[in-house]
Parts: structure tokens; sequence; C-alpha cells
């Protein structure tokens, strides 16, 4: 064990340590100071109004991005460029955020933006989010910008406010959780697998109160977009926040990006970028070790994201307990049994957590030059804008169109279903996004999580399947 | 002084109402559907919905709420986990809006804990066991003192519970958080000098 000096300090550590503009007493909690703040329609409203309430104005607009993402319509607008929102609500929430951020000076990419995307997929690209940033917003996804060596979490409506009319939070310090991932993936084993693994292996609430912080030889093997599948996921372990040090990979990635420091500016900034590791002799509050080389294509077959098998796997029997039992029920699931056999009624790719360029080719890559099956639905919707346009200039969106899914606009989705884009009750849903909870994606919706590869494979068959044998058939 | 003050309690009475389900999601307690209002207001209506009603808006029969009487039932005992998910504050509003004060767990999801505390919503975190007793004794009256950071239960006696100095420190005096913060505009205005924001 390398001996731990005083200044031996983690990833987390640095970044919290940057940005304390207060400490944390015995009384009071730290007062964090917050780079930036990523807003949506759906949990802003109440802060705006509390803002105007008490007569406080937004005091770093410039700090601020938004967007409209979780109401909005996946459908193409009319010929009069009007969009169909699944309730009048629906349009006055959009409109209120649209006017909010208006007021206030705060960027939005709304309608007109060739950027507009879900938050978590549009930061990024516009290289709104570096490492070292504290990041928060009204969303529990926002873990996802962890990927780039940022402390990031969700926030409630109240902080919403906080940090509008402070730019600070008030915080205490968690804990930290390293997780060591170590050795290559199998072929067709993807990030999302991965993460779907370690929540199956810690548990629903194994992260509960901790950052985490994902290193090994792994982590370090993926491109961004694998990095932020799985930070994305690790609110679903209860955690706060999931980080990865920042490398040659996140560089590369940000570089020349539009919010991105450019010239001399960029050169400091990637030589301080490049201080934000964990120190060796430092250690972390708690320590799991996963090794990548036994993971499989995994899938969920219960109703939260901790009960996962390997595709092929049978659901566990033996300690069923309650929960774990009205899970089956509500699934229609047996212990024991395996979910080959079940017929899926509705593919989901999309969500910020597969939604990106990366993932639309693996999943284009299994449906080219095959249809999806008879009766089931597929829905393919992009990320963002930018992820859209880079599709349809690789051809993807021919690719899915011609295999007969459809190519819809950018936005959540059916991730939440809170634009219309629902599941019928009892239908089961394959699903490339993040929460399986009952009622999710629809009232009496039933959902099993997995990875753009299996969700394309279950498209082909119309069954729970593996991609595995369309990977070894090859796509052409 | 905004909504803490008029939640302004140091202690109160009331009967248990048991859930015993782990990992009760906030979308269990107030479903997407509902999250497209601008308020906060009037939430309750539609807590638990899914559970409540059938998708006809008809009553459901198998509904774990149904022998619930908010008006005497205002503290909640769950399985662990509660709260998990999405970060929807429309969750404590929802639960608060329905008559809950309070939630007794084993072990609470974070971001729902700082939501609750924030509304004046109370988690109160207790030793499995006494989930357990509680479960197996329903109805059983409690008496929460928030400044004590006391669970007195009937026949069962009293327990500290844990809760940060600070929202204790809140939720007695109606002292609200974000003034708190903008007290400190000296120190955030020399923060953003130091590393130039
Ligand atoms: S895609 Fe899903 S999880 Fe991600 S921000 Fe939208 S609703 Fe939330």
């Amino acid at each position: 064990m390398p001996q731990q000096s005083p200044s031996d300090s983690t990833l987390f550590e640095k970044v919290w340590q940057r940005h304390l503009v207060r400490e944390e007493s015995a009384e009071t909690p730290a007062i964090l100071y917050i780079d930036l703040h990523l807003l949506h329609e759906v949990t802003t409203p109440q802060a705006f109004a509390e803002l105007k309430k008490r007569g406080l104005s937004v005091r770093r607009p410039d700090r601020c991005l938004a967007t409209i993402d979780h109401s909005t319509p996946t459908s193409a607008p009319d010929a009069e460029g009007r969009h169909h929102y699944v309730t009048e609500q629906a349009r006055d929430q959009v409109e209120t955020v649209q006017r909010n951020c208006a007021k206030h000076g705060i960027v939005l990419h709304g309608w007109d933006s060739p950027n507009r995307g879900i938050i978590h997929v549009m930061g990024p690209e516009l290289g709104a989010t570096q490492p070292g940033m504290t990041i928060v917003c009204g969303d529990s996804h926002t873990s996802t910008h962890g990927a780039f060596g940022a402390l990031a979490f969700g926030i409630g409506t109240t902080e919403v406010g906080h940090v509008l009319a402070s730019q600070c939070l008030l915080q205490s310090k968690p804990n930290t959780l390293g997780i060591r991932i170590e050795g290559e993936l199998a072929p067709g084993v993807t990030a999302k697998d991965v993460i779907l693994h370690i929540i199956g292996t810690i548990g629903v609430d194994g992260g509960t109160g901790s950052v985490i912080e994902y290193y090994g030889s792994t982590v370090r093997a993926m491109d961004m977009d694998s990095r932020m599948t799985l930070c994305n996921m690790s609110i679903e372990c209860g955690a706060r926040a999931g980080m990865v040090a920042p490398d040659e990979v996140t560089f590369d990635y940000l570089a020349g990006r539009p919010l991105s420091p450019q010239g001399e500016a960029w050169d400091t900034a990637v030589a301080d970028w490049k201080t934000l590791k964990t120190d060796a002799g430092a250690t972390y509050g708690a320590q799991v070790d996963i090794d990548a080389t036994a993971i499989r294509p995994s899938v969920t077959y219960g109703t939260h994201p901790g009960m996962v098998v390997a595709v092929d796997e049978a659901i566990p029997s033996g300690d069923t307990n309650e929960s774990i039992a009205a899970a089956l029920e509500y699934m229609g699931f047996k212990a024991g049994q395996t979910l080959a056999d079940e017929s899926v009624d509705v593919v989901f790719i999309g969500s910020c957590t597969n939604s990106r360029l990366s993932d639309l080719r693996a999943a284009a890559g299994i449906m080219k030059n095959r249809k999806v099956a008879h009766g089931l639905r597929a829905l393919v919707v992009p990320g963002s804008e930018e992820v859209r346009r880079a599709a349809e200039a690789d051809g993807l969106d021919r690719i899915f169109i011609d295999a007969g899914a459809q190519w819809r606009e950018p936005g959540c989705s059916m991730c939440i279903g809170m634009n219309g884009d629902i599941a019928a009750p009892g239908e089961l849903v394959v699903s490339t996004s993040n929460r399986n909870f009952k009622g999710r994606q629809g009232p009496l919706s039933r959902t099993i999580l997995a990875s753009p590869l299996t969700a394309a494979a279950c498209a082909i068959t119309g069954r729970v399947s593996s991609a595995q044998q369309f990977l070894e058939a090859g796509s052409d | 002084m905004t909504e803490q003050a008029n939640n302004l309690n140091t202690e109160f009475r009331s009967r248990t109402y048991n859930i015993p389900l782990d990992n009760i999601d906030t979308d269990q307690i107030i479903p997407a559907q509902f999250l497209t209002t601008t308020n906060r207001e009037g939430l309750g209506e539609f807590c638990f919905y899914a559970w409540r009603f059938n998708e006809d808006g008809t009553a459901k029969e198998n509904n774990p709420l149904r022998d619930h009487h908010p008006d005497r039932q205002q503290v909640l005992v769950v399985g662990s986990n509660f709260g998990c998910g999405s970060s929807r504050e429309h969750a404590p509003w929802a639960l608060l809006d329905y008559g809950i004060r309070a939630v007794i767990s084993s072990r609470f999801a974070d971001i729902f804990c700082n939501n609750s505390l924030k509304n004046g919503l109370i988690p109160v975190t207790v030793e499995e066991q006494l989930v357990e007793y509680l479960h197996a004794h329903p109805d059983s009256a409690v008496r929460i003192d928030i400044a004590r950071r006391q669970l007195t239960v009937e026949n069962y006696g009293t327990i500290q519970f844990p809760l940060d100095a600070f929202s204790a420190f809140c939720l007695t005096r109606g002292i609200d958080q974000l003034d708190f913060i903008l007290q400190n505009e000296q120190e955030i205005s020399a923060h953003e000098q130091k590393y130039n924001k």
C-alpha cells in the first residue's frame, strides 16, 4: 500500500476544494460555487416563480444554459412549422421556460436552434461541460457530465432557485466510492452492460450518499460516449454523482467545441485539467472491484435498475423477497425463467443514456438490411439536433426507416413519456433508457433496460435476445 | 419568509400508515404525466396516482393506500431506499399536499431527502428493526420532535433519529436557506474574483 501523504487527494476532493465558498462547519453545510447551471422546462417554472416572488434576479445568466427536451413532441412539425404538443399544459411549460430565460438573459436552445437536444447530450456537445467544473441541473441524470471529470449532480427545484439567485448551493460533503473496472470487454458488451452489471452487483442503494469515481483499464479504453453512459446511471445505484478522470480522450473530444476554451486559453486549461486525477496515495471511502471480462450483455427483468441478468440467464429464484415478488408479478415473469421467449411490443432507442451517434451506429449495424419484427413498434430518437445531423449524414436514418423503425425528432421521448410517446398498458418495451420503474414509459407499461445492440436485436427478432447472433453473422 | 415559515413545526403527533415496500421511486409517488404543471400546489390529487386509480380514473381495488386516513395518519412507514429515482421535487410537494408530514424508513434516497427537508417534510431514518416493529403494529401512535430529533412510538419507546443540524435549525426556526446563502455575498464575490469567474 502506498503511504498516504496529507496532500494526496481524490479527483472528487480536488474539484470540491476548488469550489468552496465557505467550508462546512458543525452547524452549517458547505457553500459550493456552481460553474454551470443547466435548465429545462420541467423543474424550473416554480424556481423562477420563487425568484419573482422575492424580487431577486439571476446572478450569473452567463453560467446558465437551457433547452427544451422533456415535454417536446418528437413528431415532425406540420407544414406551417407548428409543433403538436400532447397537452396545452405541455406547451405552456415549454413556453414558460422560454419566457423565463428570455427575461433573465439565459441562453436557451429552443426549436430554432441547431443545437437543441436532451440537456445531458447537448451540454457536452457544445463544450459547455468541462473537466473540474461543478455542474448542476434540476435533473438526476446530471451525473452524465461527470464523464469529463466534472462534479455534476441533480438538484431539486428549490435548489434550482438557490443557484439562480446565488450561483451557489448548500452541500454536505459526500463520501467517495471508488469503482475499479479492469479487463477487456467481450465483443458485443458495451458501457450500458457494464453499468447495469455494476448496479446489479452493488444494488440500487449501493452508492447512496457517495460520489463514485470509475477508473481502471476498462474505463481508460472507453470513448466519451461510453463514459457518459457509465456516469449517467450512477444515480441508479443511489450515488450523488459519478466521475471519470479526464485524459487525452477527454481533451480530444472537447478540442474545438463551440464553448471550449480556444487558443492560449485551451493550452492553459489542458495543463490544469491534467492535474485532475486521484493521487496514487489517496483512498476512497469505500472501494469495489469489477472484473470487466466477466460481463455479458445484460438486461433488467424487474421494476428497478438493480434487477439485472445476462440476456440469456435465468431470473434468479431463491431469495425472492416481497419486492422482487411484486416486481415479477407486475412484469408477468417468473423466478427461474429466461426472458428469451418473451415477445417484445416496443423497442425504444434513445434517452440521455444511449442516444449519441455511437449508440445509433451500433443499433444501425444490427438493423441494416434487416426488418423489424412484424407487429413490433420501434422508435429511434436521436439525443440532439447534432446527433440527428451526423446520423443522417451517415445514412443511419435510412437504415432505420428501411428496417421499419420510426426515425423521430430529438428529445427525451419514451424515456419518461411526458410528451405523449408512451407504451400502452401491458406492453413490453425493450429500452435503452435508464429507468424501468412501474409505469415509467406509460401507465402499466413494462420496461426492460438494455444496450442499443441488444435493443436493436430485440427489434429484429421480436423477442428478448442478444445481438450475438447478428454480430457473428456481420451486418452486410 | 417563505414556505417554511408556514410549515413551521417543532413537534407533532400522528398515527402511522404502512406501505411495506422497498425502493418506492418518485415515479410511483407522482407519475411523469403530472409533471407538466408550472405550479407546486394541488399535487396531492396525483400522489401515488397509479396505485390509487385505474387508467379510466376509477378507484383501484388493490390499492396499497386503500385503508389510509390522511387526516389522522400523517406519518408513512415504508421500506428502504424510499424516494429513489428522479430528482423531481414534485414528490415531496405531492406527499405534503396529500397530507403526509413525515416518512419513516431505514434508508432514504439522497435527493429526495434533500428535497423533503427543504419543504418541511420530515424523513425519519431508523433501524430496520423499528420499521419491522411498526409494520407489525399498524396505526401506531407516534410523536416526532424535530428540535430534539426524537421519534416516540407508543409501547416501544423513544429513539433519536439523524437530522443534520442545519436542517433542524432551519425547520424549527423558519430560517430560509436561500437567505442564508445570500448573507455570504462577500465570500461569493471573492470566490468569483479569485478564480476569475
Ligand atoms: S432522457 Fe430520460 S433520463 Fe434523460 S433527461 Fe430525459 S427524461 Fe431524464
